[in-house]
């Protein structure tokens, strides 16, 4: 049956609406870490098969990741890595069933965050020791 | 003639009719990576910058060359799961599909850059 209102039936209330959560924010963070890390990882392919090609092609990629263009995305995937892999670690926590009390799921993504950016701290403090 | 009750055919299925298999190789690859991801930011990490001789010759060594090529090959094919998830929700009609090819043709190709990369490097 041809429905003659259908473009004007209200919309039930969708992600916007809602004022932004602890709990969606540090969720939603994961995804787009995730998925911004294919990055990072298409520039560190490269830097391996210029490793396997020559050593002009080897300096081309190198100066390329150590210019500071690379340089900030490097330390910013790194975060991004330590970050989703910290958020990974939430996901199998909760899927043993705990951890999904409000609380305990807000005080996981502040341990996130801090987490990750201590972990990023700490790698480039020890990235920087060994040069 | 079907003996089968429809909850028995359909328990498990999900609907696509490959059940939880998706949410579980996440998991699966999610503990392996758990592993991985700081193992390789400890070994491969520190390369970064170093010049061609020390590059090669680090990843000649077994541990190193092998690290990189799970975490890499692994990390992809996870990431090929997860973007498949991203572009599902929030891609409709023929380019969602394109999409999915696209993501998916690139992790593969990527896939098969670090394992001819790292072979070539380390043999």
């Amino acid at each position: 049956m041809a429905d003659s209102n259908s473009d004007n039936r209200p919309l039930s209330p969708h992600l916007t609406i809602y004022r932004p959560q602890m709990t969606s924010i540090s969720s939603i963070f994961v995804r787009i870490t995730g998925n911004a890390l294919l990055g990072a990882t298409l520039l560190l392919v490269w830097w391996f098969l210029a490793a396997a090609t020559s050593l002009g092609a080897f300096e081309l990629a190198s100066s390329v990741i150590t210019s500071w263009f690379g340089n900030v995305v490097m330390i910013l995937s790194l975060w991004a890595l330590w970050y989703h892999t910290l958020g990974g670690l939430r996901h199998l926590i909760w899927d043993t069933g705990r951890g999904l009390e409000l609380q305990a799921a807000e005080r996981m993504g502040w341990m996130m965050i801090i987490g990750s950016l201590v972990l990023t701290a700490l790698t480039v403090f020890y990235f920087l020791q060994g040069v | 003639m079907a003996f089968l009750t429809d909850r028995k055919r359909a328990d498990g299925m999900g609907a696509a009719k490959t059940g939880t298999a998706s949410f579980w190789w996440m998991t699966v690859s999610s503990v392996a990576l758990l592993v991985l991801v700081p193992i390789f930011i400890f070994t491969a990490g520190p390369m970064i910058g170093k010049d061609y001789a020390t590059v090669t010759a680090y990843f000649s060594r077994p541990f190193p060359a092998i690290v990189a090529l799970l975490t890499f090959s692994v990390g992809l094919l996870h990431f090929k799961n997860g973007v498949t998830v991203l572009i599902e929700d929030y891609v409709q009609g023929l380019a969602r599909k394109i999409w999915i090819i696209v993501m998916t043709c690139v992790s593969y190709a990527a896939i098969a850059t670090i394992v001819f990369a790292i072979a070539r490097i380390a043999l």
